[in-house]
């Protein structure tokens, strides 16, 4: 981790405390793993920050750990266009409870990215307005990048047209 | 209230309103709207309504598979929304299932304007996960295809941009050019369109004098013919006037909407990961960062333009630095080795095998290496396990991110602004739908 990112995870966790669950670095990629309820604050945080600003949101989407406990994960990519730095954030949620609060207030940007999320995965985001399905059906029911969905899908679950006309 | 008036209002509405899966029988009920409406409505004057209108999804300027529904009072936006998922084809899901190295092949497929890219951006992304890196010469081959396929791309976006708004001349030359540069992948690659030329740890083959001689000479000619079509636009008044002011975008709402690549560049951002956060062997070459403040669609044209010599420039420094030596990394469990030894000798043998049964097992981890793709930034987030395919692989593919803009674009401007502002933005579905 260079000095840049050490200071401001240093100033991220005298900020949030206890918010901040988990550091990780890996091939110089840096995850910072924060809780639920602090998510549109430790955004907020990065968005402003005097040091190291990040006023791109670059990515949100998430991820299937297909554990017992917390087993989706919601990633999201920060980019700090004066410092040319980039962040990585994690929440982690559980399957029956699987919500995050929306970052559209932070970052307009990321409503896309929140749908993709939730039609992907069933991970909800209350805040954001227009949490539509992205790629699916409006009216499917199923989450096909969940791992317990079938890579060759659910046959029947897309009504296809009728021969001959409806 | 008249009976548009809600149908519009029913279809703007969110089906979801904080969780829970959308009720079923939404568009079901709006065609029911639709059709117990009033037959003596069609006798208002239509004035008074807003209309609704879907262009697309199989508009010529659309894409092809991209659709844009527009609420419309008389000819002016009052607000227009894309909607994607005509061409959804699982890649992400795909990935999981399939090992590093099959997986080449589809990207290919994203952006299909530009596959040589796309095939070092993922490589890039495996080869960072994996923790080596291949040898300068195949570093420099990756940095010219990729300018090449740069050029490839911007020459359609410049082209399409130019007969959407009625300039049909241009696409033709451009098309013209790009089939000068599939003759050349055709030569160095073997395949004019899907390409899938990286390998883990380096390239499928060494370039040949051959590939390099046409290489340089279709740069002779190029600057050239690029001034030719420069010329035939930026003196038409019509493709000034109707590029001019629309799709009007700040800095700092670019940043915030999540543009990124000539779309940003071309409101004032100086951001170019190749210089920002440099892969390759961009370090080692002299290139300028094009950027433009209007932040209009003719900023993005021209930023794209201008970015076509920048191309030029960077892959007359890589023939010129071209280095000799291996094209593959001497990682043995990583790289498939060559087929002759392959027949011939007993470690490679079993290498090979492994490689094509198991994959290449990388540690655990995640990583994530974006590179500057000619759309903007194109991502890939490995997620791993330690097994032979990712556990989850997320493509942040730029013309996504690109597109979500588009009704803060379109808002207020004409019906006939649409296909310039679209066109600016230069999306491709392939990449935008996964």
């Amino acid at each position: 981790m260079n000095e840049t990112l050490e200071k401001l995870v240093a100033s991220m966790k005298d900020r949030f405390g206890a918010g901040i669950t988990n550091v990780t670095e890996f091939r110089d990629d840096v995850i910072v793993t924060v809780s639920r309820d602090i998510i549109v604050e430790a955004t907020t945080f990065l968005r402003d920050n005097a040091d190291c600003p990040f006023p791109l949101c670059e990515d949100v989407f998430g991820v299937d750990q297909f554990t017992r406990k917390q087993r989706f994960e919601v990633n999201y990519h920060f980019f700090s266009v004066a410092k040319k730095e980039r962040i990585h954030l994690k929440v982690q949620v559980e399957e029956q409870d699987a919500s995050v609060p929306s970052i559209t207030g932070v970052f307009p940007g990321a409503g896309w990215y929140e749908r993709e999320t939730f039609d992907m995965y069933g991970i909800t985001f209350p805040g954001n307005n227009d949490l539509r399905r992205m790629y699916m059906p409006e009216s499917y029911e199923y989450f096909p990048l969940r791992k317990d969905f079938p890579l060759m899908g659910i046959p029947g679950s897309i009504p296809l047209p009728k021969r001959g006309g409806a | 209230m008249s009976t548009d008036r809600i149908i519009a209002d029913d279809m703007y509405q969110s089906p979801v309103a904080t969780s829970s899966i959308p009720p079923k029988g939404q568009r079901t009920q709006l065609l029911q709207a639709l059709l117990d409406m009033d037959p003596d409505l069609t006798y208002d004057d239509p004035l008074e309504n807003d209309m609704i209108l879907s262009m697309g999804p199989s508009h010529p300027a659309t894409h092809g598979v991209l659709r844009i529904l527009l609420r419309l009072d008389g000819e002016t936006i009052v607000s227009g929304i894309p909607e994607l998922g005509y061409l959804h084809r699982g890649y992400e899901k795909i990935a999981e299932n399939e090992t590093y190295h099959e997986f080449i092949t589809h990207t290919d497929r994203l952006d299909y304007l530009q596959p040589v890219h796309n095939n070092v951006g993922y490589i890039l992304a495996v080869e960072k996960l994996l923790g080596i890196e291949a040898p300068p010469r195949a570093q420099y081959i990756r940095t010219m295809l990729a300018e090449l396929a740069r050029i490839s791309s911007h020459l359609v976006g410049f082209g399409v941009m130019a007969m959407d708004v009625g300039a049909m001349t241009l696409l033709l030359w451009c098309f013209r050019e790009r089939e000068k540069i599939h003759d050349i992948y055709d030569l160095v690659i073997g395949a004019r369109f899907t390409t899938s030329y990286t390998r883990i740890g380096g390239l499928a083959q060494d370039i040949t004098h051959e590939g390099l001689a046409a290489i340089s000479a279709f740069l002779d000619q190029f600057p050239e013919r690029l001034d030719e079509g420069e010329r035939l636009l930026n003196r038409n008044r019509i493709f000034f006037d109707r590029c001019r002011g629309t799709g009007l975008i700040t800095a700092e709402e670019a940043l915030a909407w999540g543009f990124t690549g000539p779309n940003l560049r071309g409101s004032g951002v100086p951001l170019d990961l190749r210089r920002d956060k440099p892969y390759l062997v961009y370090n080692d070459l002299d290139f300028d960062v094009i950027t433009e403040t209007e932040g209009d669609s003719l900023a993005r044209y021209y930023v794209r333009l201008a970015e076509m010599k920048e191309s030029v420039k960077i892959v007359r420094q890589c023939i010129e630095k071209l280095p000799s030596g291996s094209i593959h990394a001497h990682e043995p469990k990583k790289v498939l080795p060559r087929k002759e030894r392959v027949y011939t000798r007993m470690e490679e043998l079993i290498h090979d095998f492994m490689i094509v049964n198991f994959g290449v097992n990388p540690p655990a981890g995640e990583v994530y290496q974006a590179i500057e793709s000619s759309k903007g930034q194109l991502g890939f987030h490995i997620v791993s396990r330690g097994e032979g395919h990712p556990w989850r692989l997320k493509i942040r593919s730029p013309s996504f991110c690109n597109l979500q803009v588009l009704p803060h674009l379109l808002k207020g401007h004409m019906i006939s602004d649409i296909l310039a502002v679209l066109g600016s933005i230069d999306p491709v579905m392939g990449e935008a739908d996964k």
